[in-house]
């Protein structure tokens, strides 16, 4: 987080959003912007407006809540002491615009609040558990598509070629499965296969290298199916079209059919699936974290969600959104430099 | 798929039982395995499997099987509960922001879309801290989260809806906007809807197990599968089964709404895809439409290339097989110009596929003889023998947008026949590319060479596919409908490229087309095909007059031209005569002018 | 009177003006044809007269009434335009029996019919256009491209319109099926007193079924005149460019 000054008043968001908007838009005017910039600006735009509707969101978590919500947090038997002492420790007891001020300026000063439950700075308890959540998403996201990529162009051409369609269809059924049984159940499955039954893994904790080789795995392989799947999708979209026809009128070698005509052609749709990927992952990891007692982000959410911590849970939404947001904003970036029409058709 | 087919097909039928399965434990389960769920019996605690406790006991010795098939019912109500919200929700603002006028569509949208970037589990935990985690703050929870992404589905689907021509077609006698919604629009929509609502409740249930399991939903006394996993896990060493029970059960019944979805739809795989789709987070799984393969008088030494009773067959759906062309020889001399001729389904794309040895595994290929030059066709094919077809057979195609890589520059893609196979360095390459370009009237070659498909207009691609046949030392080109999706002017203009370029290389040029002026106008020699035999032969120029077969006579005489007597009625092929693609008596002719199966109900998923 | 009067017409998709100040008019039961290639604009024509596209500037006149602007008059005056479309394929809802389809214009003519009368009416007008009245009750996938664009046919005539406009009628079919499209447009015409404007990129069609021509280029109306009269002498340079563009059977092209 940011050291600057904050800002007056909650307007100023608002109204830099909406100059940032005007600005661009007078530039495109006046200098004819090159598409690409254009573009680019639109979606660091997009990701401006985002961010407010998150930070917006966790604001209004509490008001949200149906009755009131620190008597919701610390249940009917507490007493009036502490739910009083909560409730300014929330800022519940000034005004709505004044918390909001407090609010931003926190998050830019990197202020999150105190956990209520914890009694600590809850930027504190995410530095703490960051890195592991990371790790862990980020081990899971480099096997999957390392894995998943010639995976898919292997079973693509499979498909296409008629033959083996025994294993052809069994590999489908395969990805099917993987695909649609959720990451906590695959999770389940491998603690009872390789701790319990073979005993050659942990089945929980951390600290030690071999403590993350399921969960790794576990969250990886849903994705990696997913990916494999989509490449399939799109090589086989792409062998059937007329330029791959021109490529193979020219008898062009098969490994530069394949590497320079039809793999360029593929690398949009797994490049955004892979972002898809990476951010559903951070969910992912709430669940893992959960089934393998590991000390992330993950375990911290859940325990603060059930026990209705809001500055935490505030905290760690905006946190997530922020990797979801930077990870959808650097794939779109990529995609808008390597691919020469993205720019230009985008809506 | 014909009804029938729909019901007796394997998916159907696990999709039906599976369905019946669970309707079964919904509604009489607690009331037959609820006793057996309930008792406790503190002295076969946790027990593992056994012939009298198939699943073991937990912690207060009740029968784990019995509570898995007791939980049926919780846990499907909780998931058809979720599931109905996020329905709702999802066609509400789906359908009307569809009906919205433009600006503020686009904004709803675009809020849509930013909801959407969200991985639901994210917004499922704070509705959670709203609403309380309980099963019902749960169901509220998991619902509203599926809001965004159903009601974006709905939209999307809506939208493509609302751009066809019948709905344009409404808009103009007068049909209002609900009207169109409920007479158009639903309707067409409503099978990717039930195939996409099946895929919802599949991921729906998976969701909710999940959030049991995480504590934040069903909360004791009561339980439900994902409950039982949390309760389980603790206790995976002393008794696995007590977590792989529910574990089984929950992927069970995912599974028989993912079936119930692919039974709905209409395409293959269309239920697996939206249910992948909806693990994934993805609003839609975007499955391309196939672009259809375009889908045919000298001794041997003067010979371009020749085939010989070619017969072309494909096998269809229901694994038979249809011949598509029955018997075809062609010849083309060196330096010929060769015009096949054809209306929709004469075979004439085929015939020049197969000529040029292109056609794909899908087509049952068979020949008498096959050459091109001394090359023999029908055989394999030697290293050298594919680099002499490289730099010798050129192709262009109708559609040049399609038939030029958009992901690889101009440069690129005229250069690699002289690198690859005319063993070139690269910057002799590019000059001989730079002046296959300028012959071909493109000027400003070698910053042309560095911009993208997309960069061109329609008739320069097409030049630009022409130059690319010049970049080699071209025997033959065959060109398949060239100048068919191009202004009269521009096609001209193309006509005269190919002309100077025939001039330039003494190539032989096989021309398809639909247009018989054209082909009468540009070759020497005019071949007339229908439903994929070769009807007749005839000498470009003496064409009216030498024409003898009745179809070939019906054809030009049908044709109007700008002699055409206008006091009557236009000559019509008579009934006998019309080729079986276009018959009136039978289904739809197979001419497709977008490329798509008119048939094609996409789900769009 | 002419049945169509289109007056100093422009439109704008976007920045870019598509149509700029084109007028013409189609007397009472003649065809003008419209001929123009990709991009001058021509179908935009057809779009902004039936009230499809908003236009800029100009006036659309049916029978006198003016038909741009709101209010029933107006809306009533677009009604008596019908416009026919290219596509067979799309321009049929795939799940609607042809025979609703084409009852679904009958809304166009203003009157309220009664469900006998509305059946006897569909069997009327398929009738007419030469497609069996009995399958009323199938499905657009069940009939060929040529009977397609028959029923659509059929539907613009349900609206019991005093202008047709056929738009690309035939460029999606093929030669056999076109005469028999092409005829039945004139003899539809002639029975019911149609007047039609009739846009192709085919020359050789539109000088057959229209009694005038306009030719279009980029959006402004470059040269109109009697069919015979403008295309054995035309006077402007594209018009030329485009009849020694379109090749003759028979006769080698020369370059």
């Amino acid at each position: 987080m940011t050291t600057t000054p904050p800002p007056a008043t909650a307007e100023v968001v608002e109204t830099t959003t909406a100059a940032l908007a005007a600005r661009v838009e007078e530039r495109r005017l006046r200098r004819g912007l090159s598409p690409r910039t254009a573009f680019l600006l639109r979606r660091l735009g997009r990701l401006v407006v985002s961010l407010a509707v998150v930070i917006i969101a966790s604001f209004l978590l509490m008001y949200l809540v149906p009755g009131d919500p620190v008597r919701a947090a610390l249940g009917q038997s507490a007493t009036p002491q502490l739910v009083e002492a909560t409730r300014t420790q929330l800022g519940l007891d000034r005004p709505m615009g004044e918390q909001f001020v407090r609010f931003i300026g926190g998050l830019l000063t990197g202020d999150l609040g105190t956990s209520v439950r914890l009694q600590r700075p809850v930027a504190d308890v995410i530095a703490q558990r960051f890195p592991t959540t990371l790790l862990l998403a980020v081990l899971a996201f480099v096997i999957a598509v390392i894995a998943a990529l010639p995976a898919g162009i292997g079973a693509a051409v499979l498909a296409r070629s008629g033959r083996r369609r025994g294993l052809s269809i069994t590999l489908s059924a395969v990805l099917g499965i993987l695909i649609a049984v959720p990451s906590f159940l695959v999770a389940v499955a491998l603690i009872s296969l390789f701790a319990v039954q073979l005993g050659w893994l942990p089945a929980a904790g951390w600290g030690q290298p071999a403590d993350a080789v399921l969960p790794v795995i576990a969250l990886a392989i849903g994705p990696m199916a997913y990916l494999v799947r989509i490449v399939q999708v799109e090589m086989l979209a792409v062998l059937d079209t007329t330029y791959m026809t021109t490529a193979r009128a020219k008898r062009l070698p098969r490994r530069l059919v394949y590497l320079r005509h039809a793999l360029p052609n593929i690398v949009t749709a797994s490049l955004t699936v892979g972002g898809l990927i990476l951010a559903g992952l951070t969910a992912a990891t709430v669940l893992i974290e959960t089934v393998f007692a590991i000390p992330g982000l993950g375990t911290i959410m859940v325990s603060s969600v059930g026990a209705k911590d809001y500055p935490m849970v505030q905290g760690v939404v905006i946190v997530y959104a922020l990797i979801v947001l930077g990870v959808n904003l650097v794939v779109d970036v990529i995609l808008a430099t390597i691919d020469p029409r993205s720019s230009i058709t985008e809506g | 798929m014909s009804a029938r087919k729909k019901l007796l097909n394997p998916t159907s039928v696990a999709a039906l039982v599976g369905s019946a399965l669970l309707l079964f434990l919904a509604l009489a389960g607690p009331s037959i395995w609820g006793p057996a769920a309930d008792t406790t019996d503190v002295s076969s605690r946790l027990l593992g499997a056994s012939a009298a406790h198939p699943f073991g006991t937990d912690e207060l010795g009740r029968d784990i099987l019995a509570r898995v098939l007791t939980a049926t019912r919780l846990t499907l109500l909780l998931t058809l509960g979720s599931t109905l919200i996020a329905l709702a929700g999802g066609v509400v603002f789906g359908l009307v922001a569809s009906i919205l006028p433009k600006h503020p569509r686009r904004l709803f949208t675009g809020l849509l879309d930013i909801l959407l970037a969200f991985p639901w589990l994210l917004m499922v935990l704070f509705f959670t801290v709203i609403w309380g985690a309980t099963a019902t703050g749960a169901m509220l929870a998991i619902g509203f989260a599926g809001v965004p992404s159903f009601a974006r589905l709905v939209y999307n689907l809506a939208s493509s809806v609302s751009g066809r021509d019948y709905v344009r077609a409404a808009r103009v006698v007068g049909v209002g906007p609900v009207g169109i919604l409920l007479r158009h629009v639903l309707p067409n929509i409503a099978n990717p809807f039930f195939v996409n609502a099946a895929a919802t409740a599949s991921v729906t249930l998976l969701s909710f197990a999940g959030l049991s399991f995480l504590g934040l939903g069903v909360q004791a006394p009561a339980y439900d599968w994902g409950r039982m996993l949390q309760e389980g896990i603790l206790r995976i060493y002393i008794n696995p089964l007590a977590a792989v029970g529910p574990g089984i059960a929950i992927v069970l019944a995912g599974l028989v709404f993912t079936l119930v979805s692919e039974a709905v739809a209409g395409t293959r795989g269309a239920g697996f895809r939206a249910v992948a789709a909806r693990a994934a987070g993805a609003v839609t799984l975007a499955s391309r439409r196939r672009e259809s393969v375009r889908d045919s008088a000298a001794p041997v030494g003067d010979t371009a290339a020749e085939i010989t009773d070619l017969h072309i067959a494909f096998r269809d759906a229901d694994g038979g097989v249809v011949e598509r062309v029955r018997g075809v020889d062609l010849r083309i001399a060196r330096g010929e110009i060769v015009g096949i001729v054809g209306e929709s389904g004469s075979g004439k794309s085929l015939t020049a596929m197969a000529l040029a040895g292109l056609l794909g595994d899908d087509a049952v290929v068979t020949t008498a003889s096959h050459r091109f030059d001394d090359i023999d066709m029908a055989g394999a094919l030697t290293a050298s023998d594919r680099a002499r077809l490289g730099v010798e057979l050129g192709m262009v195609f109708q559609d040049p947008l399609t038939s030029l890589n958009p992901a690889l520059t101009i440069g690129r893609q005229l250069t690699e026949v002289p690198e690859v196979h005319m063993g070139m360095r690269p910057r002799a390459a590019r000059a001989r590319a730079a002046d296959a370009l300028t012959a071909v009237g493109i000027p400003d070659a070698a910053t042309r060479l560095t911009q993208y498909p997309h960069e061109f207009s329609g008739g320069m691609r097409q030049r630009a596919m022409i130059g690319m046949a010049l970049t080699g030392a071209p025997r033959l080109i065959i060109a398949d409908e060239p100048t068919t999706a191009l202004d009269v002017t521009v096609q001209r203009q193309v006509m005269g490229v190919l002309h100077r370029a025939q001039e330039e290389t003494g190539a032989a040029i096989v021309f398809i087309s639909h247009d018989i002026a054209l082909v009468s106008a540009f070759c020497d020699r005019v071949i007339v095909m229908k439903d994929g035999r070769m009807v007749e032969t005839l000498d470009a120029e003496r064409i009216r007059e030498d024409a003898q077969h009745p179809y070939t006579k019906a054809l030009i005489a049908c044709l109007p031209d700008m002699t055409s007597d206008r006091t009557q009625p236009l000559p019509v092929i008579p009934p006998e005569l019309v080729p079986e693609a276009l018959d009136d008596a039978g289904p739809v002719g197979v001419r497709q002018p977008s490329g798509a199966s008119a048939h094609d109900q996409e789900v769009p998923v | 009177m002419n049945a169509l009067e289109i007056e100093n017409l422009s439109v704008r998709y976007g920045r870019t003006r598509v149509v700029e100040s084109v007028s013409l008019a189609v007397p009472k039961g003649r065809t003008v044809g419209l001929v123009g290639e990709s991009g001058s604009g021509k179908s935009t024509i057809a779009a902004a007269a039936v009230g499809l596209v908003r236009p800029e500037a100009g006036s659309i006149r049916v029978d006198g009434v003016e038909t741009v602007g709101g209010g029933s008059a107006a809306r009533r005056a677009r009604r008596r335009m019908q416009l026919v479309f290219q596509d067979p394929f799309s321009a049929l809802d795939p799940l609607m029996p042809v025979g609703d389809s084409v009852a679904e214009a009958l809304c166009s003519t203003g009157r309220r019919w009664s469900r006998d009368e509305r059946v006897a009416r569909v069997r009327r007008l398929l009738e007419q256009v030469h497609v069996d009245p009995d399958r009323a009750g199938e499905r657009p996938g069940a009939f060929s491209g040529g009977q397609r664009q028959r029923i659509t046919i059929a539907r613009a005539l349900a609206g019991e319109p005093s202008v047709l406009i056929a738009d690309e009628v035939t460029s999606a079919l093929d030669v056999s099926v076109q005469g028999a499209i092409l005829n039945l447009l004139r003899e539809v015409q002639q029975e019911l007193d149609l007047s039609m404007l009739f846009i192709s990129h085919n020359l050789a069609v539109v000088r057959y079924i229209s009694d005038e021509v306009c030719v279009m280029r980029h959006g402004r109306l470059v040269e109109a005149g009697a069919t015979e009269a403008l295309l054995a002498h035309p006077a402007d340079p594209y018009t030329q460019d485009l009849l020694d563009a379109v090749p003759v059977l028979g006769e080698r092209m020369q370059f």
